[in-house]
C-alpha cells in the first residue's frame, strides 16, 4: 500500500465521544476520537473534568495542612505523593529524617507501589476482557490498605508522611504482619502470571500494541515504567537516590519492545522487587525516633503536652500558625509507581507555600495518547489507556 | 556534585552567549535565567548539544507586584549526565513567550496549562486552548488576584432541568488568616493602629 492510501480520508471521518462516563476510561476522561472506519485517525483528550485547583488550595494552607491534598492526587498510591512534598519541604528547611523514619517511608512507598501495580495490571486485564485478575488482585490490595490503616488510621487518604519523618511510629505487631504478607505475596503474583502471561487473548490484545520508540518516549517526557519499557534503565530510586534506597538491594526491570505487554511484564517484576525491598526494610528496620526531634517543625507527642509547657506552646503554634519555611525554590521528585512525581515548591518565607507546582507523570503520558493510538483499532484505545496507567486525581489536579 | 553543576553552568553560558542572564547553584540545583525571546534557541541547544533529553515540567509563577509579573519555569532532565537544570524567564500578561513545542512535543499540554491557569501567552503554539478549566470558563484561576472561591458556582436547576452557573454566594466571608506579627511590621493597618501615630492631646 502506498503512503497516500494510508492517509485517512478527512471527509469520511466519524467523530465519537469516548467518555466522560465510560468504564474503560479510568475516571472522567473525555476522548474525542476521529475514526476512519474502525481505525483511529486522531485522538483529542479533553481533561479537567476533575480539576479541583489543588495547587491554588495549597497556596492558602499551611505546609502541614497542604500535605493532605497530596493523598488525593494519585489516590491509588497516596503516600508516594506525600513523599515528594515532604522531600521538597525538608530540602528548603534543611531538615534531616532519622533512619527509622526513612525506612518506614520506604516501606510504605513500596506498599504504595504494590497497591498501584496490583490495580493497574488487573484492571488492564479487565479492559481486555478478563474478570478473574481484578478479583484476585483486589483481595491483596485490601490487605495492603489494612496496613495503611494500622499505621495512619486511614485506608487511603493517610496523611502519614510529615516533614521530618512520619506522623507516628508503627503500632506493635504491624511489621511482623507485613513480613508475613511478603512471604505469601510472590505466590499471588505467580497466580496472576498463570492467568495472563501466556494467555492467548491477553497477548493478542497487548503484544505490539501501543508501541513507543526510545526517541519518542524522551520527546514526550515519559518517565517510570513508560520510559523503562523502551529500554532506558532509568529509575530515580537508583539514579538519584533519596531516603535509604542506596542501602537497599533491588533490580530495575527494563523492557525491549516498548509495547503494552512489556509494560505488563515490567510491572509484575517491579512488584516482586518491591516485595524484596519491603522485606529488607523490615529486616533492617533501625530503632530510634521515627520523626525529627526538631520541635520547631515537628509537633510534640500527646503525652509530652500533658506535662511540658513548651510542648503545649509548640503544639498550639504548630497547629495554628504552622512552621515558616525559608524563602527559596526547590524541585523534589520521587519515583512514584506511575513515573516521576515532582513538586516544584516556591516559598516566600511565610507559613504557606507561595507556589506549588505538581508534576504529575500521568499528565505527560496521557498527552501522548494521540501519538500512541494513531493507526490502531478502536478497541486498542482502551487497552492503551489501561496500559499507560492514568489516574484522574493527578492528571486534573 | 555542586562542582559538576558549576562546570555545567559554565558550559551552558559558553554555549549560549547573549541568551543567559545569570546562573546560580543552590541546594544542589542549577538555575539558569534566560532572555524570554531566546527560549527556543536555548532549549534547542540544551537538548541537542548538552544532552538534556527530557522536558520534565513547565510551571508558571505569579508575582503581581513585579513589572513583568510572570515567571515561566522549565525543568529539564538529562539521562546521560544524571542532572537537572531549571530554566527561568520572565514575561507579562501581554508579551507572548515563544513556544517550545517544536523542540519537545511534551511542551504542548504544559504550555496550554500555563496559558489556562495564568494567561501566559505562547506564540506559535499549534493549539493554544484551555485545558483544565471548564468549557467557556473565563479568567485565569492561578493568578494571585483571582479569589480562591472563584466568581461563579454551578448547580442543578430543577425548573430548567439542567445545570446553571450563578455568582458565588458565601454565607460567611472567606477567611484568609495571615500570621504576620504587627511587631514584625505587617504591611497593613490594623484597627486601632491610627492611635499610635496620632499626636498626643495636650
Amino acid at each position: 500500500m502506498s503512503d497516500a492510501a494510508l492517509q485517512p480520508d478527512e471527509g469520511n471521518l466519524t467523530k465519537i465521544n469516548f467518555g466522560p462516563q465510560h468504564p474503560a476510561a479510568h475516571g472522567v476522561l473525555r476522548l474525542v476520537l476521529d475514526l476512519d472506519g474502525e481505525v483511529v485517525a486522531r485522538v483529542d483528550p479533553h481533561i479537567g473534568l476533575l480539576h479541583r485547583g489543588t495547587e491554588k488550595l495549597i497556596e492558602h494552607k499551611t505546609y502541614m495542612q497542604a500535605n493532605g491534598y497530596f493523598d488525593r492526587l494519585d489516590y491509588v498510591a497516596p503516600m508516594n505523593q506525600e513523599h515528594a512534598f515532604c522531600l521538597a519541604i525538608e530540602k528548603l528547611l534543611g531538615l534531616d529524617v532519622p533512619p527509622r523514619g526513612q525506612y518506614i517511608r520506604v516501606l510504605y512507598c513500596e506498599i504504595g507501589r504494590l497497591l498501584n501495580h496490583l490495580l493497574q495490571v488487573t484492571t488492564q486485564a479487565m479492559d481486555v476482557g478478563a474478570l478473574t485478575p481484578p478479583l484476585w488482585g483486589f483481595e491483596e490490595r485490601e490487605k495492603l490498605m489494612g496496613f495503611y490503616e494500622r499505621a495512619s488510621g486511614a485506608r487511603m487518604h493517610a496523611n502519614y508522611f510529615r516533614a521530618g519523618g512520619v506522623h507516628q511510629d508503627l503500632p506493635p505487631g504491624l511489621l511482623e504482619d507485613i513480613y508475613k504478607f511478603t512471604d505469601h505475596f510472590p505466590k499471588v503474583l505467580d497466580d496472576i502470571d498463570d492467568l495472563l502471561l501466556e494467555n492467548r487473548i491477553f497477548k493478542q490484545r497487548n503484544v505490539d500494541i501501543g508501541k513507543v520508540t526510545r526517541a519518542d518516549a524522551e520527546a514526550y517526557g515519559f518517565s517510570g515504567v513508560m520510559l523503562r519499557s523502551v529500554g532506558v534503565a532509568w529509575d530515580l530510586r537508583r539514579a538519584q537516590p533519596y531516603e535509604c534506597y542506596s542501602d537497599l538491594e533491588f533490580q530495575i526491570p527494563v523492557g525491549k519492545n516498548g509495547d503494552n505487554y512489556d509494560r505488563y511484564l515490567i510491572r509484575m517484576e517491579e512488584m516482586r522487587q518491591a516485595n524484596k525491598i519491603m522485606r529488607q526494610c523490615i529486616e533492617k528496620m533501625p530503632s530510634g525516633p521515627s520523626v525529627s526531634t526538631n520541635n520547631k517543625i515537628v509537633p510534640p507527642r500527646r503525652g509530652e503536652m500533658k506535662r511540658s509547657m513548651e510542648a503545649l506552646i509548640h503544639h498550639f503554634k504548630l497547629y495554628t500558625e504552622g512552621y515558616h519555611v525559608p524563602a527559596g525554590e526547590t524541585y523534589a521528585a520521587v519515583e512514584a509507581p506511575k513515573g516521576e512525581f515532582g513538586v516544584y515548591l516556591v516559598s516566600d518565607g511565610s507559613n504557606k507555600p507561595y507556589r506549588c507546582k505538581i508534576r504529575a507523570p500521568s499528565f505527560m503520558h496521557l498527552q501522548a495518547m494521540d501519538y500512541m493510538c494513531r493507526g490502531h483499532m478502536l478497541a486498542d484505545v482502551s487497552a492503551i489507556l489501561g496500559s499507560i496507567d492514568i489516574v484522574f486525581g493527578e492528571v486534573d489536579r | 556534585m555542586a562542582q559538576d553543576l558549576n562546570q555545567l553552568a559554565e558550559e551552558i553560558r559558553a554555549a549560549l552567549p547573549g541568551a543567559v542572564r545569570g546562573t546560580s547553584v543552590l541546594r544542589g540545583e542549577l538555575t539558569v535565567d534566560i532572555e524570554a525571546d531566546e527560549v527556543v534557541r536555548v532549549m534547542k541547544s540544551l537538548r541537542e548539544q548538552l544532552q538534556f533529553q527530557i522536558l520534565t515540567d513547565i510551571a508558571g509563577v505569579d508575582w503581581p507586584k513585579r513589572e513583568k509579573r510572570f515567571d515561566v519555569v522549565y525543568h529539564l532532565l538529562s539521562l546521560n549526565r544524571n542532572a537537572r537544570v531549571r530554566v527561568k524567564l520572565q514575561t507579562d500578561e501581554n508579551t507572548p513567550v515563544p513556544s517550545i513545542t517544536g523542540v519537545w512535543p511534551a511542551a504542548n499540554w504544559l504550555e496550554r496549562e500555563a496559558f489556562d491557569m495564568f494567561g501566559i501567552v505562547f506564540s506559535d503554539h499549534p493549539d493554544l486552548r484551555r485545558i483544565l478549566t471548564d468549557y467557556g470558563f473565563s479568567g485565569h484561576p492561578f493568578r494571585k488576584d483571582f479569589p480562591l472561591t472563584g466568581y461563579v458556582e454551578l448547580r442543578y436547576d430543577d425548573e430548567l432541568k439542567r445545570v446553571v452557573y450563578q455568582p458565588v454566594e458565601l454565607v460567611q466571608e472567606f477567611r484568609d488568616f495571615d500570621f504576620m506579627s504587627p511587631w514584625e511590621g505587617a504591611p497593613y493597618i490594623i484597627p486601632g493602629d491610627e492611635k499610635a501615630t496620632k499626636e498626643p492631646s495636650k
